[in-house]
């Protein structure tokens, strides 16, 4: 009812003011998908139409060379692998560790709560920077190993802002009292009560963890040397930032190979984003979830 | 009194939920060495760095490395272009965000809303290397999108990345590009919260759209607003190494060589680790003292702050 009266009303003044903020939109529509759209049609253009700039807006005769050529390549497999594996293993240890900072300090009994969210929350405003810590992961013999890039950015502290503002909202102090005089410890009301309940945050840590991890390259950058521990972000840096792609195309012709070079770095931008943009459609929400409970904090 | 019941409120508490205190040392632990053991390793700034002294041994020389760093004629091409790149940066991602949530608002198709703000949002998912290597593949001298556009319409080429001039502007609008959807979600939210019997008043007294959005939308994303920006400016020293370091070559360095690539370069790539934490520690300062004026006028003007 109120839509149908508004119409009615609608000046001519405003109703050039939606008009201008629909063409507003739709161009933004387009400059924002243009580019991604471009990329993927590139992917699977021919090397030969790629490189000649004929792609448009669709592929040109249509191959999957590219694709063909990154999954026989060594190099990028293993950067692959590395990033599935950073990914999994760093998305466990965070949340995990993320849980048990936020649930504590979530509750009223614990002593000292503030104090100890002070001390996190400071972090966040002063770091040593980059130089001290540095020297930290070295001195913790972390250069150089997985652990590097699992361990010393392992909690970051928005989310703990998060996971604790949903445990002090969700999980009534009540319950825990209850559970207690049910003989019920601390950590398996935890385990049993808690967790169980907070399925919507623990996606959102999950889920923010793990984009963010897969897309990292800094704490590689300075920790690893060894290029067999590499994640996919380096190997794509190495590849389409720096332009080597000679020990993926060697054994081609110089013509061919060029092409392929520049086919293959669309393909490869295609392959890091996809794991990430294929759920997106489905997690946009948990993401949103997260940024607005951190607001009401921040 | 207060003392001792708080005392025995804390044994208390300590015996009942050991288990919580117990599961909140790993995290501790983790804070202690990989937050607060660096900034204990800040002395280095004093110091001059042995390293078969260690830190803790090594030999103190006060404010040399500051001396040094503040009369290198490098200085001041490093704090003007971290400003400069900050403050281009904070004109334009700051305020077109809450634009795009005000339009947004204003959509009554719930399906066109929906698509717009799927698609703005997607980019925030793509990485930095990901993100440089789309912008150097548009800007490529031969390939790229950006040249053969301005060719077919009998242009020169450009080498957009190898023109300082250019550094910054590319830096900014590309960051728009994936920031602002992820940035408007919030605003966003916050309008979705605005009263309707607000909008049914201003009907009835004949407001226009733009006057509703001046006197109605934008009153109520203030605090959200005034948040934001202490947060932003807060951070106009804290510039992302990332997309910088990747985006930067040798052509464009004059514009594009900001404190935080100078560290890395000066610290890690030549080790000299003393005089690059003297660098840093310039620019944590800098920015601590930011955040807090920021935040204390931000008290003063709005009431609104973020402690």
């Amino acid at each position: 009812m109120a839509s149908a009266s508004r119409a009615i009303k609608e000046s001519k003044g405003d109703r050039i003011v939606m008009a201008v903020i629909y063409a507003i939109l739709s161009i933004v529509l387009i400059v924002v998908l243009y580019p991604l759209l471009f990329v993927v049609s590139s992917s699977i253009s021919s090397p030969a139409a790629v490189s000649s700039g004929q792609v448009w807006l669709w592929p040109v005769d249509i191959s999957f060379k590219g694709y063909e050529t990154l999954f026989k390549t060594p190099l990028v497999l293993r950067g692959y692998g590395n990033s599935l594996l950073y990914t999994a293993a760093g998305t466990f240890v965070s949340v995990m560790l993320t849980v048990m900072v936020a649930y504590p300090l979530s509750r009223k009994t614990i002593f000292g709560r503030n104090a100890i969210m002070m001390i996190i929350t400071f972090t966040m405003v002063f770091s040593g920077g980059l130089i001290p810590t540095y020297m930290v992961v070295r001195e913790m013999g972390l250069i150089d190993t997985r652990w590097a890039l699992i361990i010393p950015n392992a909690i970051w502290v928005w989310q703990v802002i998060i996971a604790r503002s949903f445990f002090h909202s969700s999980i009534p102090e009540e319950l825990m009292e209850a559970a207690e005089i049910d003989g019920c410890s601390d950590i398996r009301f935890i385990w049993s009560i808690v967790l169980p309940l907070s399925k919507p945050v623990l996606a959102v840590l999950v889920l923010m963890y793990a984009v963010g991890q897969w897309n990292a390259y800094f704490d590689a950058l300075i920790y690893l040397k060894d290029a067999k521990l590499f994640p996919l972000q380096l190997v794509l840096r190495s590849i389409i930032i720096q332009n080597n792609s000679s020990n993926i195309t060697d054994a081609l012709k110089q013509v061919e190979r060029q092409q392929l070079a520049e086919l293959l770095k669309y393909s490869l931008i295609v392959i890091a984003t996809l794991p990430v943009l294929v759920i997106y459609p489905f997690v946009q929400r948990h993401f949103v979830q997260g940024l607005l409970v951190g607001s009401v904090k921040g | 009194m207060e003392a001792s019941t708080r005392r025995i409120g804390a044994v208390k508490s300590f015996k009942k939920h050991w288990q919580l205190y117990l599961i909140l040392i790993p995290p501790m632990v983790f804070f202690a060495i990989f937050k607060y053991y660096p900034m204990a390793n800040m002395v280095l700034a004093f110091k001059d760095y042995n390293v078969t002294k260690g830190i803790w041994g090594s030999e103190w020389v006060g404010f040399k490395h500051f001396e040094l760093f503040f009369n290198n004629p490098v200085f001041w091409d490093l704090l003007s272009n971290t400003l400069m790149l900050s403050l281009y940066l904070l004109a334009v991602v700051f305020p077109l965000p809450i634009i795009l949530a005000l339009m947004l608002n204003e959509v009554r198709s719930r399906k066109f809303k929906k698509l717009v703000q799927m698609v703005t949002f997607a980019p925030y998912f793509i990485s930095t290397v990901v993100m440089v290597s789309i912008i150097m593949l548009f800007l490529s001298p031969r390939l790229g999108f950006a040249n053969i556009l301005l060719n077919s319409l009998g242009f020169d080429s450009v080498n957009f990345l190898g023109e300082p001039s250019m550094f910054r502007s590319i830096y900014v609008w590309t960051d728009l590009w994936q920031m602002a959807g992820y940035s408007s979600v919030i605003y966003l939210a916050a309008l979705a919260g605005v009263d309707p019997s607000l909008y049914e008043a201003a009907k009835v007294d004949g407001a226009s759209r733009l006057q509703k959005i001046r006197n109605i939308d934008l009153p109520s994303i203030m605090p959200t607003l005034v948040v934001i920006l202490i947060l932003t400016v807060g951070n106009v020293m804290a510039l992302s190494f990332e997309k910088v370091y990747l985006l930067q070559n040798d052509l464009n360095r004059v514009s594009s060589e900001v404190i935080a690539t100078y560290v890395y370069k000066v610290g890690l790539l030549n080790a000299n680790y003393s005089f690059a934490t003297a660098v840093g520690m310039f620019n944590s300062v800098i920015n601590l003292i930011l955040l807090v004026m920021v935040n204390g006028l931000a008290k003063r003007i709005s009431k609104n702050s973020i402690w």
